[in-house]
């Protein structure tokens, strides 16, 4: 696959591109608007919905601040169970042990569940590069592999295309990697499912190696669980002979009472379901059903580094389950894509730049894409409180100060860009304190309004580009207070 | 240092702050939220299972023990299956003598070989009222994962109300995380184009449940 999200532009750049483009604002505004409605009805069925999301919340933070603790507990009930558990301290080195366990299989090709990890990692690249093919098997997995394209969601990966644009990728590509497309294939989305049907079943059958990720793992008993609609996940996870699942580290949960909260959030917050169509269980191996071998291999990947952050790490408590895209106005209108990460939305925009870092321009401009509505935060079924962390974040950013990176304490530099922000600032500060100043330099403002230019100049081009400057009015408020009294003698 | 002990030693160091907790984690974990939602007596939670088997698209049926057999050859029949998988502990008066070519379920069977099998017919485990969901766990009633997911047309066998809970907490009592698990809600189907649901993907296309009772 030639997508990639290496050496993106910032935020604005690539957002401004995506607003212009009428068919993509229409695909995404068409989607996000379906699943609003459908999520709020969900949802409105369990009356202790708030019991839930604050149960998951306490769940996931009592988990992250024993997690040394779980995650050896697990290393241990997996191991009990059958499993080989590998660990992985970053990307390339979970490449490396998956490659590794696919060569000693023998095998040049495997099926994968949709998994956000190996997304992150960019394994189906790594496996290319080894002469090993990745087949996706998830219908929007495939769309976007098929298109040669990016993610642009957490759920439905492909959720920026309309119906006729599947419709002409399935018919043009599914010949390169398989059965072709059947003749005359139209565009309903049951077509399109049946298309995917015939294509992949081959491949089903025949697999020798499945690649997951997990939803949850129970250190308490060692199962993984894997969420899934479609079936292609049961497939990856039942037929080949051997399973290898990435897992992140903050997967874990410690007991197995603890799935009856996330089951009943997740369906219901992701594709707004009672429950979805199907849903794996496994721990370890089971003689003659399924996988004879299965690895685990536990990812931190900057997922440590967040973790030290102790406003940030509970971005950790993330369940993946996609709600904040589909509520947040910035992504509905700028796309996924635009994110510069497999972690697109609010999610995206306080976990890409924990994971990465804040150095590289796209995720130092991440905090910013957000107007701070909290439409996120209201909807997360773990509490996440995004716009904390977003603000968190941009002053991390501006100001610089310490974090840790890739597990070393570190002291990050204040950002070049916002030198006029921070100017500005200073100004405001000077002026604010001093009313004589501020007065005069209101009046003058007034005076001069029409003179005003549309766009700032200088450095406040890149902030005024993507803003309309606000309009000065006629005369300061103190000064049309002191002449009315709020309006009171009569004046207008 | 191995990966292993670099990352329990970045853990660590990044939890630093933390007091460690020293409660049970029943007690540090406080749950207020319901075991079921609502009153029911067990006539009215296999009526509300069967309404969202029926909501998320699963044919229901009901059917007493002497109904049993007739009915499954009758779905059967109405498919058109020339052959019904069979896992190995099916209870032997659910089929009826004449009817479709069993094939009984055995390792030796090729993915293959199950993909040319039109229906099977398994039992569950338990069944979720509010969620419509049917869980099997791979007993002899149910067999191997991929015997409920390879043929296009499932036939699953709920006994109410003995197998039937109201919601999720009550189902996890109920099941044991040493087995392997599958929980279906419905046939298979899929939310990725234009994010609204479309029944029948990879999974069995026809869910039909019979409530045996």
């Amino acid at each position: 696959m030639s997508g990639t999200f290496v050496g993106m532009p910032a935020f604005p750049q690539a957002a401004g591109k995506a607003v212009r483009n009428p068919t993509l604002r229409g695909n995404l505004r068409h989607a996000t608007h379906t699943i609003r409605a459908k999520r709020e009805r969900a949802v409105g069925e369990l009356s202790d919905w708030a019991g839930l999301r604050e149960a998951g919340r306490r769940i996931k933070d009592h988990t992250l601040r024993h997690l040394d603790r779980y995650l050896e507990q697990l290393e241990e009930s997996v191991t009990a169970a059958g499993g080989t558990v590998h660990w992985a301290a970053d990307a390339e080195e979970a490449n490396r042990i998956v490659t590794g366990l696919v060569r000693a299989t023998g095998e040049s090709e495997v099926v994968k569940v949709k998994s956000m990890a190996t997304q992150e990692i960019e394994l189906n690249e790594a496996l290319a590069a080894a002469g090993i093919r990745a087949y996706e098997t998830d219908l929007a997995e495939l769309i976007v592999q098929l298109g040669k394209d990016r993610p642009s969601h957490i759920l439905v990966p492909a959720i920026h295309r309309n119906r006729g644009e599947i419709r002409d990728i399935f018919a043009r590509e599914m010949g390169e990697w398989g059965r072709p497309a059947p003749e005359g294939l139209t565009d309903t989305p049951a077509d399109l499912a049946e298309a995917a049907r015939l294509h992949l079943r081959e491949k089903f059958l025949r697999a020798k190696v499945g690649i997951s990720g997990a939803n949850f793992m129970v250190a308490e008993t060692g199962t993984l669980v894997v969420v899934e609609s479609e079936g292609n996940g049961r497939m990856c996870l039942t037929l080949p002979e051997t399973l290898i699942s990435v897992v992140g580290i903050e997967k874990v949960v410690p007991t197995w009472r603890d799935l009856e909260v996330f089951l009943q959030t997740l369906p219901r917050s992701s594709t707004a379901e009672r429950m979805n169509p199907y849903t794996s269980m496994w721990t370890g191996t089971t003689d003659e059903d399924g996988p004879r071998a299965f690895h685990l291999v536990l990812l931190d990947n900057g997922r440590t580094d967040t973790l030290a952050d102790t406003v940030g790490r509970q971005a950790l408590r993330c369940i993946r389950c996609s709600a904040c895209l589909n509520v947040c106005p910035v992504y509905e209108r700028a796309g996924g894509h635009a994110y510069g990460s497999v972690y697109p939305g609010p999610i995206g925009a306080i976990l890409s730049p924990q994971l990465r870092g804040t150095t590289s321009e796209i995720d130092a401009s991440l905090p910013y894409a957000s107007s701070l509505c909290g439409a996120c935060y209201e909807v997360c079924p773990v509490a996440i409180d995004i716009p904390e962390v977003l603000v968190h974040l941009r002053e991390r950013v501006v100001e610089g100060g310490p974090a840790v990176r890739r597990g070393n304490k570190v002291l990050l530099k204040p950002a070049k860009g916002h030198a006029a922000e921070r100017a500005a600032m200073r100004a405001a500060r000077w002026a604010f304190a001093r009313p004589g100043a501020l007065r005069v330099g209101q009046r003058l403002a007034s005076r001069t309004r029409r003179l005003h230019p549309r766009t700032l100049p200088g450095p406040g081009r890149a902030w005024s580009g993507a803003r309309d400057l606000p309009a000065v009015p006629p005369e300061p408020f103190r000064d049309w207070w002191q002449r009315t009294r709020g309006g009171k003698d009569g004046d207008r | 240092m191995n990966s292993r002990e670099r990352i329990l030693g970045r853990v660590r160091r990044a939890l630093a702050d933390v007091t460690p907790e020293t409660r049970p984690y029943e007690e540090a974990v406080p749950r207020d939220y319901l075991r079921a939602h609502g009153e029911r007596t067990a006539g009215e939670t296999v009526d509300l299972l069967a309404e969202n088997l029926a909501d998320y698209r699963a044919i229901v049926h009901r059917a007493g023990a002497g109904e049993l057999p007739a009915l499954v050859m009758r779905l059967l029949a109405e498919h058109g299956s020339r052959e019904v998988l069979v896992p190995p502990g099916l209870p032997p008066g659910w089929l009826a003598e004449d009817g479709p070519v069993r094939i009984h379920d055995r390792a030796a069977l090729t993915a293959a070989r199950l993909d040319r099998v039109d229906s099977v017919v398994t039992g569950c485990a338990v069944a979720i009222a509010e969620t419509g969901t049917l869980v099997l766990d791979g007993s002899p009633d149910q067999g191997r994962r991929r015997i409920s997911l390879i043929p296009d047309h499932h036939i699953c066998v709920v006994r109410v109300p003995d197998q039937v809970v109201s919601s999720v907490p009550q189902a996890l009592e109920r099941l044991d995380a040493a087995r392997p698990l599958t929980w279906i809600s419905g046939p298979s189907a899929t939310s990725d184009i234009e994010l609204d649901r479309v029944e029948g993907v990879h999974g069995p296309r026809t869910l039909e449940v019979i409530l045996l009772g």
